[in-house]
C-alpha cells in the first residue's frame, strides 16, 4: 500500500491542474462581481489560458507519465495542446464583440470555455481509457451548456439539446466499447492494452475485443463529426450562437482528433489491420459527404459544418495511413485548419446588416465592392480550404496524402483528391458570390477592431505560409516521431 | 551581374508590383490610373530583366542555367530550386512579353475594378514565370496550380455574359486533371526521396510504375494543352474571358501542358512515352481534323480562334511525341509561334469588340474600307496562323510535319489535312470580317487602330516575321537541350530494350 502514501507525480499535468483551479476562481470572481462581469472574466480567462500555454510549453521535449501512468505528456500532446489553447483563446476574444453587440452578458461563458479546454487537454494527455472518458466528459458537458447558452432563443436551446442527446449517445457507445475492451483485455491502461495486443502475435483477436474497438471508434467518430456520425454537426453549428460555432469548429475538433489518433495508434496500434479499413471508409465518406452536401447549403454556418466534416475526412486519411508521416500530416493539417477556420469565423462574425447578424451565403453578394479587404480575406480562406497552392491549405493536403501514398493507400488518396475537386466547387461558389455577383443590400462596414485584427493575421498566415513552412511542419514531425517513439 | 538571382527576380518582380498596387489608396479614378501605369512599368521592367536571361544564356550546354537552390523544407529534402534550359527559357520570355501587351490592351477595355485586374495579371505573371523556371516538382506544382486562382478571377469578374459558367468549368476541369498529377508526384517523391527535377530525370522508374505515372501526368497536361476530348473547357473560357485573359490563356497557359510533357512525361517516363505515343497521335490527329471542322462552322470569332488553338496544339503534341529533332524542335517552335499568333488574333478580335461590343462574325463585313491598317494587321496574323512561308507559323508546322513524316507517313498525311482546313477556316473568317460590302449601319463610324493599339501589335508583327525569316535565333538556343532530351530518351529506351532482351 505504498502507492497510497506517495503523492503522484503531478508536474507534467501542471497546466491542467492550473486550469481546474483557475476555472473555480474565475467562477467565484464572476459570481461575486455580478452584473457586468463578462468583459473582465473574458480577459481573465484569456490570461489563464495563456498561462496554461506557458506551462505546457515549459514542459521539456521528453515524454513523461504522471498519476501512475494515467496521464502522459510529451511533444505530441504539447503540439496538440498549444493548438487547442490557441483555438480557445481566439474564440473567447472573438465572442466579446458579438455578445456585446447583441447585448448578451454571461460571465459563465468564458468560465465554461476554460472548463471545456481543461477537458480537451486531458483528452490529449489521457493514457488510460478511464482518464480518456473523464477528459471527454469534462469537455462535452461544458460544451453542451455553451451550445445552449442563449437559452432565450429557440435555436440555441435546440442546438444544445441535440448536441447533448447525440453526444451522450456517443459517450455511451464509447463507454460501452471501453468496458468490452476491458473485459476482454483485462486492463484499461494504454500501455497494458498495447502489450496485450502486441502479444497476440498475429493471432486473430477475440470478437468481443473487435466489437469493443468498433464501439470506441464509433464514439470517437461522433466527436470528430466524421460520416456516418456527422448528423448533429450542421444543426448544432447552425443553431448555436456564432461565437460558439467558432469555438466548436476548432478546439474540440483538434482535441478529439488528437485523442482519436492516440487511441488507435497507441493501445490499438497492433490491431491496425482491424481498424485501418474502418478509418479509410470513414475518411472517404466524410470527404465525399462533406463536399457534396455542402454544395446545396444556403446558410454559411451549415456550410462551414459540412466543410469541417470534409476536413476531418482529410485528416482521417492521415490516420488511416497509420504511420509517422500520417500523424505529422494530421498535426500540420490541424494547425492550418485552425488558422483558416478561425479566420473564416472572424469574417462570419463580422457579417451584420443594420446591426443584426446575418448568416445566409447570399448575404455575401457583392462583398468585394463594399468590403474589398474582407472579401479578399474570405477568398484566401476559401481557396486555402479548397487546397489550392500556394495557400496554406494545400500543404495540409500534401502531407496527409503523402502519408496515404506512403502507406500504399492509393485508392484512398485518389478518392480524396477527387473529393477535394468536388469540394472546390462550393468554396468557389462563395468566391463567385462575393466577386461575380452584384450586391443587393450592403453589409455594415463597421467591423469590430479585434475581429479585424484576427482575420487579418489569419489571412496573412494562410497566404504567406508557403514562404517559411519549415518551422511548423518540422515541429509537427518531431511531435509525431515522439508519439511513435513510445 | 551573373551572381544575381535573375530567375527569382523575374519571377517575383511582378509580385512586388502587385503589392505596390494593392497598397495604393485614394480616389477611384486616380487609383485606376496609377494601377495601370504601375502594372505596365512593372511588366516592362520584368521583360527587360528577362532579356538578360537570354543575353546570358549559354546555348552550348544542355545543363540548367542560372540555377538557384535554397532550403525550403529541409526535413523532407524539398528545396526551392530554379533554373532554365534551352526549352524553358523561351517560355519565360514569352510570358514576360505577353504580359505587358495584355496590360496595354486592357488600358481602355477594362474600366471596372482596374486595381484588382492589374493585381491579378501581375500575380498571374509571377506564377507563369515561376512555373517555367521551377526545378523542384513541388515548387512547379505550386506555381502550376496557383495559376488557376488569378485566371478564375479574371474570367469570372471581367468576362462576358456566361463568365461564371466558363470560370467554374475552367477551374474544375483543370483542377481535376492536376490533382491526379499530385498523387503521381507524391508517388515519385516517396520512391526516390527527392522532388528535385534533375534528380528525378535521372531516377528511372519501373516500367509498370511509369505507365501509371505517365497517365496521371497526362490527365493533367492533356487538359491543359488541351487535347481532344478534354478540350471543351477551352472554347468556353476563351469566349467569356476578357481579351487579355484570352491572350494569356492561349499564349501561355496552353503551353504549360506542352511544357509539362517535355519536362516530365518524356524524360522521366520514356518507356511509357514510347508505349503511349500512338494514343497521343490518334488524339492529336482527331483534334487537328475535328476541331478544324468545328472551327469552320463557328459564328463567334473568339470561339473560332479558340478551336483553331486546339487544332494547333494538336500539331504540337504530334511533333513532341515523334521524339526526333525536327518534331520536338518544331513543336516548341510552334508553341512559341502559336503563343504570339493566337495571342495577336485574340487582340485583333478585341480591337473590334471594344468598338462594337459583339463577337458575332455576321455583325461585321467590309472593315477594310474603314480600317485599312487593321485589315493589314489581321491579315498578317491570319497568314501566320495558316502557316504561310516567311511567317512564324510556317517554320513550326513544317518542322512538325517533317518529324511526323519520319515517324509515320500516315501521321504526316492526316496532320497535313489540318493545314488545309486551317487555311479554310481562317481565310473564311477573314473574308467575312474584312472583305465584302460594308452594309451594316453601325460599322460606318468605326475607327482604325489607335497609336496604342499599333504599339501593341508592332512587337508581335516583328516577332512573327523574325521567327518566320530567321528561325535560327530561336532554334539554336533550344537545339542542344532538345538533342539532350532526345538522346537521353533513346538511351533510356535502349537500356530498357537491353533489359528485356537479357531476360
Amino acid at each position: 500500500m505504498d502507492a497510497i502514501t506517495t503523492l503522484p507525480v503531478m508536474s507534467p499535468a501542471a497546466a491542467e491542474i492550473f486550469l481546474a483551479a483557475a476555472a473555480m476562481v474565475l467562477l467565484m470572481f464572476g459570481v461575486f462581481r455580478g452584473g457586468k462581469a463578462q468583459e473582465a472574466t473574458s480577459w481573465l480567462a484569456v490570461a489563464v489560458l495563456l498561462v496554461a500555454g506557458g506551462l505546457v510549453m515549459s514542459h521539456g521535449g521528453d515524454t513523461t507519465l504522471a498519476f501512475f501512468g494515467m496521464f502522459k505528456a510529451g511533444p505530441f500532446a504539447q503540439f496538440a495542446k498549444i493548438l487547442i489553447l490557441a483555438g480557445s483563446i481566439l474564440s473567447i476574444i472573438m465572442s466579446r464583440s458579438t455578445f456585446r453587440q447583441d447585448s448578451f452578458e454571461r460571465f459563465e461563458y468564458p468560465v465554461l470555455i476554460v472548463l471545456s479546454t481543461l477537458g480537451m487537454l486531458m483528452m490529449v494527455s489521457a493514457n488510460d481509457l478511464i482518464a480518456l472518458y473523464v477528459g471527454l466528459e469534462t469537455q462535452s458537458l461544458a460544451l453542451y451548456v455553451i451550445a445552449s447558452i442563449r437559452r432565450d432563443t429557440l435555436k440555441s436551446t435546440e442546438a444544445g439539446l441535440k448536441y447533448f442527446v447525440l453526444g451522450a449517445l456517443s459517450s455511451g457507445m464509447l463507454l460501452y466499447g471501453s468496458s468490452m475492451v476491458y473485459g476482454f483485455a483485462g486492463t484499461t491502461e494504454f500501455e497494458g492494452l498495447a502489450n496485450v495486443f502486441s502479444g497476440l502475435d498475429g493471432q486473430q483477436p477475440s470478437v468481443g475485443l473487435i466489437i469493443g474497438l468498433v464501439f470506441v471508434i464509433c464514439g470517437l467518430a461522433f466527436k470528430v463529426s466524421a460520416v456516418p456520425f456527422h448528423m448533429w454537426t450542421p444543426d448544432v453549428y447552425e443553431g448555436a450562437p456564432t461565437p460558439v460555432t467558432a469555438l466548436f469548429a476548432v478546439a474540440p475538433k483538434v482535441a478529439a482528433l488528437a485523442l482519436f489518433l492516440r487511441v488507435l495508434l497507441e493501445p490499438f496500434g497492433a490491431l491496425v489491420g482491424e481498424w485501418q479499413q474502418i478509418i479509410a471508409l470513414i475518411a472517404v465518406l466524410s470527404m465525399a459527404i462533406g463536399a457534396i452536401a455542402a454544395i446545396v447549403q444556403t446558410n454559411i454556418k451549415r456550410l462551414m459544418a459540412y466543410s469541417s466534416i470534409g476536413h476531418m475526412g482529410y485528416a482521417l486519411v492521415g490516420l488511416a495511413a497509420a504511420n509517422e508521416a500520417g500523424v505529422s500530416g494530421i498535426l500540420v493539417y490541424l494547425a492550418l485548419y485552425l488558422f483558416m477556420n478561425v479566420g473564416t469565423f472572424a469574417c462570419i462574425l463580422s457579417m451584420r446588416r443594420q446591426g443584426r447578424p446575418v448568416e445566409g451565403i447570399h448575404d455575401l453578394a457583392g462583398l468585394s465592392k463594399t468590403h474589398p479587404g474582407m472579401a479578399a480575406m474570405i477568398m484566401i480562406f476559401m481557396f486555402s480550404m479548397a487546397g489550392i497552392p500556394p495557400l496554406a491549405g494545400f500543404f495540409g493536403k500534401w502531407f496527409v496524402f503523402m502519408a496515404a501514398v506512403n502507406a500504399g493507400l492509393f485508392a484512398l488518396a485518389i478518392l480524396g483528391v477527387i473529393a477535394s475537386v468536388i469540394g472546390a466547387f462550393y468554396y468557389l461558389r462563395i468566391v463567385k458570390i462575393m466577386y461575380f455577383d452584384e450586391a443587393e443590400e450592403p453589409l455594415d462596414t463597421a467591423i469590430p477592431g479585434d475581429l479585424k485584427i484576427i482575420m487579418t493575421v489569419m489571412a496573412a498566415v494562410t497566404l504567406l505560409f508557403f514562404i517559411v513552412p519549415a518551422p511548423l511542419v518540422s515541429s509537427a514531425k518531431a511531435a509525431a516521431s515522439a508519439l511513435f517513439a513510445g | 551581374m551573373s551572381d544575381w538571382p535573375l530567375l527569382s527576380l523575374v519571377t517575383f518582380l511582378p509580385l512586388a508590383g502587385a503589392l505596390f498596387i494593392a497598397l495604393t489608396r485614394g480616389e477611384e479614378e486616380q487609383v485606376a490610373k496609377n494601377a495601370r501605369y504601375v502594372a505596365l512599368w512593372t511588366s516592362l521592367i520584368t521583360f527587360v530583366v528577362s532579356l538578360l536571361i537570354w543575353a546570358g544564356f549559354d546555348p552550348t550546354t544542355a545543363d540548367f542555367q542560372f540555377v538557384e537552390k535554397r532550403d525550403w523544407l529541409p526535413d523532407w529534402g524539398i528545396g526551392y530550386h530554379m533554373g532554365v534550359d534551352g526549352i524553358s527559357m523561351w517560355f519565360v520570355l514569352l510570358s514576360t512579353l505577353l504580359t505587358p501587351i495584355c496590360i496595354l490592351s486592357s488600358w481602355e477595355a477594362v474600366q471596372k475594378r482596374v486595381k484588382e485586374y492589374m493585381i491579378a495579371f501581375l500575380v498571374l505573371e509571377t506564377l507563369m514565370v515561376g512555373m517555367f523556371c521551377a526545378l523542384d516538382i513541388l515548387v512547379f506544382y505550386i506555381f502550376f496550380e496557383g495559376v488557376l486562382i488569378p485566371m478564375f478571377l479574371i474570367i469570372g469578374i471581367w468576362g462576358g455574359a456566361r463568365r461564371v459558367y466558363a470560370a467554374f468549368k475552367f477551374f474544375l476541369y483543370t483542377l481535376l486533371g492536376s490533382v491526379l498529377m499530385l498523387i503521381a508526384i507524391l508517388t515519385m517523391y516517396l520512391q526516390t526521396g527527392t522532388t528535385d527535377i534533375p534528380e528525378l530525370m535521372a531516377a528511372g522508374f519501373s516500367t509498370e510504375l511509369q505507365t501509371w505515372l505517365w497517365l496521371a501526368f497526362f490527365a493533367s497536361f492533356a487538359v491543359k494543352v488541351p487535347m481532344w476530348p478534354v478540350h471543351t473547357w477551352l472554347p468556353d473560357a476563351h469566349v467569356e474571358a476578357p481579351t487579355a485573359g484570352s491572350v494569356i490563356l492561349a499564349g501561355v497557359l496552353l503551353k504549360m501542358g506542352g511544357y509539362g510533357f517535355l519536362r516530365f512525361s518524356i524524360p522521366m517516363f520514356p518507356e511509357a512515352t514510347e508505349y503511349f505515343a500512338p494514343l497521343v497521335f490518334v488524339l492529336s490527329v482527331v483534334a487537328v481534323i475535328y476541331t478544324s471542322l468545328v472551327a469552320l462552322v463557328q459564328q463567334d470569332m473568339k470561339k473560332l480562334i479558340a478551336y483553331s488553338s486546339v487544332a494547333h496544339m494538336g500539331f504540337v503534341t504530334i511533333g513532341m511525341f515523334t521524339l526526333n529533332t525536327q518534331g520536338v524542335e518544331g513543336s516548341i517552335f510552334q508553341m512559341l509561334s502559336h503563343g504570339v499568333v493566337s495571342g495577336a488574333l485574340f487582340l485583333c478580335v478585341g480591337v473590334v469588340y471594344d468598338r462594337m461590343h459583339t463577337r458575332e462574325i455576321a455583325a461585321y463585313g467590309g472593315l477594310v474600307e474603314r480600317m485599312p491598317r487593321y485589315a493589314l494587321v489581321f491579315m498578317i496574323f491570319t497568314m501566320a496562323s495558316v502557316g504561310l512561308p516567311a511567317t512564324s507559323g510556317f517554320v513550326g508546322e513544317f518542322l512538325i510535319l517533317m518529324g511526323a513524316f519520319e515517324a509515320s507517313t500516315w501521321l504526316a498525311a492526316f496532320a497535313a489535312t489540318g493545314l488545309i482546313l486551317g487555311a479554310a477556316y481562317m481565310l473564311y473568317l477573314y473574308r467575312r470580317v474584312i472583305f465584302g460590302v460594308m452594309d451594316k449601319e453601325a460599322l460606318k463610324q468605326i475607327l482604325d487602330l489607335s497609336p496604342r493599339e499599333i504599339a501593341i501589335f508592332a512587337p508581335l508583327i516583328i516577332l512573327v516575321f523574325w521567327m518566320g525569316i530567321y528561325p535560327s535565333t530561336f532554334l539554336d538556343i533550344m537545339s542542344v537541350s532538345v538533342d539532350h532530351l532526345i538522346s537521353n530518351y533513346k538511351v533510356a529506351l535502349g537500356d530498357a530494350g537491353v533489359a528485356v532482351a537479357a531476360r
